[in-house]
């Protein structure tokens, strides 16, 4: 998978949620990657560079990949 | 059945909650106030002589054949034009209403050829039937004398001729493009005996008129004055099949007329509840695709997409499939195969396809062309409302007060609802438009909207946070349903966000480019009308934000308590025939059929125990995620039934490249579409003509599709899928498609009362069609929304994201793309018929400022690129889009415009976003590199060699 148009999902799906603030927006991006990607999806992600990803997704990036 | 006309009342059903009881010819029939004495009297079962008048158009009074005697009153009324009263008694049969009616007939005939016997509607010809009624033996005036027999014929349409020879001036079919099209291309022109019907001005034929050929006026014709080639090359049918339209969304029901095997026409069904008897040009004339000379009929195979196809039998080509199949998953694991569905197929095979994918292939990986449509509708309405579908049926607009359409052009992709908006519309309903181009609905022939806000591609959420940012300021928020309806919290924290003084009109201007003062008035318009409802298409879909604009719409909706009742609502218009049944049965790859989630165990369990199998509870690949996958060799092997993803997905050089890298692409198809170019395997597919099964329309409305003829190969899809899927072992039996129907009603609550029989019975059904509504459900959310425990909608704070997506020095203008009304979607279809005589190719409208800047002028070949390709088109100058604004169709491979579109997609699902790709155009002198290249390979790729028999 090419990680930087996962890098670029991740963070437009994080930028959508960012209004909520940020506690939230993180939990809506884990709940939402977890709800609509594919497992190779999220492996590859997680194994991305992190430094591509917003703040939020980053974030997001970390509590899905430490389960 | 047997070939019978379709029954004709006379005059339109009257709307009345009272009634009125009344004698005829000894009868009583009772009937709503307001009924004609003719529609009374055939209700009871008695046929009153006519020739002007018919059900689809209000009574004109003109033929004075339809006069009746009424006691206590003077004269003989004409009986179309006579309401029913209370008490009325009523003779149609006397022998001075005899007397008269055979005197016009004598003067009707007087004028008339007297060629019966060798007419095209001999037999099925009202004029000659009222001839006989009436008892009409002789003509006292003869032949002789002034007439206009000589008058000649206009065979310039495609699909039907116009006789005036024939032309008894009843105005019939002038009233029908009036009434029921709402087009006005026809006119009664000079008067007397100079009276004739006239197409658009006197230079015009019907084919350069405005006439768009939906069939209405032929329908209304009492002769063979507006007559089907196809009737008069063929004859007269002799049986007729109910069935389904297999092209846009509306889902209009016809009579499928047939000599034999051969198809004779298809004439709208009066009593279809999506249509009511209307039609338009693709679904009343554009079937001959499905006899077309490129239909592919038998299998065929290939090693290595370099090679030409070999012709095989049906069990050399599954079992090659089904061996390479089992081959890449042993080696790669299940994950490296899926399937797509198709919106245009029926339920019952879009279900076998994802039941193949997740039980049989043993992955989630399957995936619809919803996907590029309307999947934010989907992801959007459930977030919002708790159903991934729109709440209303078609008939709601007739009691909408407003309309406001939004990235919609209903009267190019579906005309017959359109059709409807525009009837109520000259009732006096007002209209709102949303779209960056000046569609046809803005101002045409006694339709103008209210307001058109012009909007920059793109702004859609800004825009209808601006009008949010309004109605709730002005206070024109429905608090009471709010309250009641809606999660309270929820809503205060959404009012506080588009209060905010950034959202308001005047500060968003400069951004979505729609005057303040017009957006202010538009809210205002909406917010205040008794009755109001949203429509909209895939210009609100097909963007990086198109989830978020479908739940901008779910909040104003709900903000104005515009849920739950007629005339209101949130309304998507689909595409496709078949978008909503494909999404409901399970096409997305992290839904089970009736839209649960695959990771809820008890539903997994539900599927598991009826199927025998345990099922992946990880979500599948999105079709954009499938080419991803494709490409770093993770996903080999995919299975495609009705799509052309390499014409219709975005970044056709990626698309391309993903198929190229699988090791086994099957196509299931009527023809060798783009897609097969990169294909190992093609099975030939059935059109809606040669199977039976369901279709749902926009209004969740369920409908009979049924055979008319054999399929063309010899099996139906869902045959061919099953057949697939026993070649891999599975063991499947279903022995017809009504057997699929009770599995998905078995397994899916919201199809739980759902079969071919009730269907049979009842004509059509709206899900949820179970306990609670064992009738169906035209209006969703009635007394509660359907999320959560307590059933409140959901106000969610939609922040409006700029896409990615810039113009810039290098690519100046927006690019956004759309469909027109001969043509349908990637053209398959109507490219193979006579439609091709108004849309012969696709066309780059672009305003003429823009124009004249780059040198161009009304039919030039310009070079169309973006940052992703090029390709070539000729420009059509149109002052319909904006300045910095271009708009082209998708319809054709030759320009395959999706070369041009980008790999940006709908944050949420990846519905790509077509409506804004940054391009620039400049003047061509023909094809560019790829197109020439493009071409070279579509000949390599579908070479056919035929081996001999063994």
């Amino acid at each position: 998978m090419d990680a930087a148009h996962l890098a670029t999902m991740a963070n437009q799906i994080a930028r959508n949620f960012a209004v909520q603030g940020d506690a939230a927006a993180i939990a809506a991006t884990v709940e939402h990657i977890t709800d609509f990607w594919e497992p190779r999806m999220k492996a590859a992600l997680f194994a991305s560079d992190q430094t591509a990803l917003s703040p939020i997704a980053r974030a997001a990036v970390a509590r899905l990949a430490g389960g | 059945m047997a070939y019978e006309p379709q029954a004709d009342f006379g005059t339109p059903p009257a709307r009345s909650d009272t009634e009125a009881t009344l004698i005829i010819d000894g009868r009583a029939v009772t009937v709503p106030a307001g009924t004609s004495v003719m529609r009374a009297a055939a209700l009871s079962g008695g046929a009153i002589p006519k020739l002007c008048a018919t059900d689809s158009v209000a009574a004109y009074g003109s033929c004075r054949l339809c006069l009746v005697e009424i006691a206590g009153m003077k004269g003989t009324p004409a009986s179309c034009t006579t309401p029913v009263g209370d008490g009325m008694v009523v003779h149609t049969q006397t022998p001075r209403l005899q007397k008269l009616r055979k005197s016009v007939m004598e003067l009707y005939i007087s004028d008339h050829p007297l060629d019966c016997l060798t007419c095209s509607a001999n037999n099925d010809c009202e004029l000659q039937d009222q001839a006989a009624g009436v008892g009409l033996r002789d003509v006292r005036y003869g032949y002789g004398g002034a007439n206009h027999l000589a008058a000649e014929a206009d065979t310039s349409n495609p699909y039907f001729d116009f006789d005036p020879a024939k032309c008894i001036v009843c105005s019939r079919c002038v009233r029908a493009c009036e009434e029921v099209q709402g087009t006005f291309a026809l006119t009664l022109d000079g008067r007397g005996f100079d009276a004739k019907i006239s197409a658009g001005q006197a230079a015009d034929d019907f084919l350069s008129s405005e006439c768009v050929s939906c069939g209405a006026c032929v329908a209304a014709c009492p002769t063979a004055t507006l007559q089907e080639k196809a009737v008069i090359e063929i004859g007269k049918p002799e049986r007729s099949v109910i069935t389904t339209c297999a092209y846009c969304g509306v889902g209009c029901t016809f009579r499928a007329e047939m000599r034999g095997e051969q198809l004779v026409r298809m004439v709208p069904w009066k009593d279809g509840k999506a249509n009511h008897g209307h039609s338009c040009v693709k679904g009343r004339f554009a079937w001959g695709y499905a006899m077309h000379r490129d239909r592919i009929t038998q299998p065929m195979i290939r090693d290595h997409i370099d090679q030409p196809w070999r012709v095989v039998g049906w069990d050399e080509a599954l079992g090659f499939a089904a061996a390479r199949l089992t081959a890449i998953k042993a080696e790669h694991g299940a994950r490296a195969l899926g399937g797509i569905t198709s919106s245009r197929c029926t339920n019952e095979e879009t279900f076998l396809v994802q039941k193949l994918v997740r039980a049989g292939f043993g992955t989630n990986n399957v995936d619809t062309c919803a996907r590029v449509c309307h999947s934010p509708t989907g992801y959007g309405l459930k977030a919002t409302f708790g159903t991934s579908a729109g709440t209303q049926d078609f008939d709601s607009v007739m009691d909408a007060d407003v309309m406001l359409v939004i990235g919609a052009n209903p009267t190019d992709a579906h005309p017959v609802f359109a059709s409807a908006m525009k009837r109520r519309l000259r009732e006096g309903a007002q209209l709102i438009v949303i779209d960056p181009r000046r569609i046809d609905l803005v101002r045409m022939p006694h339709v103008a909207a209210a307001h058109h806000l012009a909007l920059q591609p793109g702004t859609n959420v800004a825009v209808l946070t601006a009008m949010a940012h309004v109605i709730v300021n002005e206070g024109l928020a429905d608090e009471a349903f709010i309250r009641e309806r809606c999660d309270w919290d929820e809503y205060q924290d959404w009012a506080r966000f588009v209060c905010d003084a950034r959202h308001s009109p005047e500060v968003l201007e400069p951004v979505t480019r729609v005057p303040a003062a017009d957006l202010r008035a538009a809210a205002r318009l909406y917010a205040e009308a008794r009755n109001a409802a949203i429509y909209y298409g895939l210009g609100v879909t097909e963007h990086s934000q198109g989830s978020s604009t479908v739940m901008a719409i779910a909040n104003l909706a709900m903000v104005t308590g515009n849920i739950g009742r007629s005339g209101v609502g949130v309304n998507p218009l689909r595409g496709q025939n078949n978008v909503q049944g494909a999404c409901d049965m399970g096409s997305f790859p992290h839904e089970l059929p009736g839209y649960r989630h695959i990771s809820d165990g008890a539903t997994r369990a539900l599927f598991e125990a009826d199927w025998g199998v345990t099922l992946d509870a990880e979500p599948g690949l999105r079709i954009p995620n499938m080419l991803d996958a494709a490409l770093d060799g993770s996903f080999r092997a995919l299975y495609i039934q009705g799509e052309d993803i390499l014409q219709s997905d975005p970044n056709t050089h990626h698309v391309a490249a993903g198929l190229k890298a699988m090791d086994c692409v099957i196509v299931h198809d009527l023809f060798l579409n783009e897609t097969a170019d990169y294909a190992h395997v093609f099975l030939p597919g059935s059109t809606f003509l040669e199977k039976t099964g369901t279709f749902t329309n926009a209004e969740r409305r369920i409908q009979m599709v049924r055979k008319v003829m054999e399929p063309a190969n010899g099996l139906e899809d869902w045959q061919v899928t099953q057949a697939l899927a026993n070649a891999m072992g599975l063991g499947w039996d279903y022995t017809d498609a009504a057997q699929i129907m009770d599995e998905v009603a078995r397994l899916t609550p919201s199809f739980a009362g759902v079969s071919h029989a009730a269907l049979d019975a009842a004509g059509s059904l709206q899900w949820p069609v179970n306990a609670d509504a064992p009738n169906g459900s035209p209006i969703m959310h009635v007394n509660g929304f359907a999320r959560g425990p307590n059933g409140k909608g959901k106000f969610v704070v939609t922040d409006y994201v700029p896409t990615d997506e810039r113009t810039g020095p290098r690519f100046p203008l927006l690019l956004t793309t759309g469909r027109i009304l001969s043509q349908y979607n990637v053209g398959a279809q109507t490219r193979r018929t006579a439609n091709v005589v108004w849309h012969e190719e696709d066309r780059l409208e672009i305003h003429l400022t823009d124009a004249e800047n780059r040198g161009l002028n009304d039919g030039d070949w310009v070079r169309l690129a973006s940052r992703t390709g090029a390709t070539t088109l000729r420009a059509m100058v149109t002052d319909r889009v904006a300045p910095g604004v271009v708009y082209t169709t998708f319809h054709h491979p030759a320009t395959q415009a999706n070369v041009v579109t980008t790999e940006f997609s709908d944050w949420a699902t990846n519905c790509p976003e077509y409506k804004v790709t940054a391009v620039e155009i400049s003047p061509s002198n023909g094809p560019s590199e790829w197109q020439a290249d493009y071409a070279a390979h579509s000949r390599q790729a579908r070479r056919i060699v035929t081996e001999p028999a063994a």
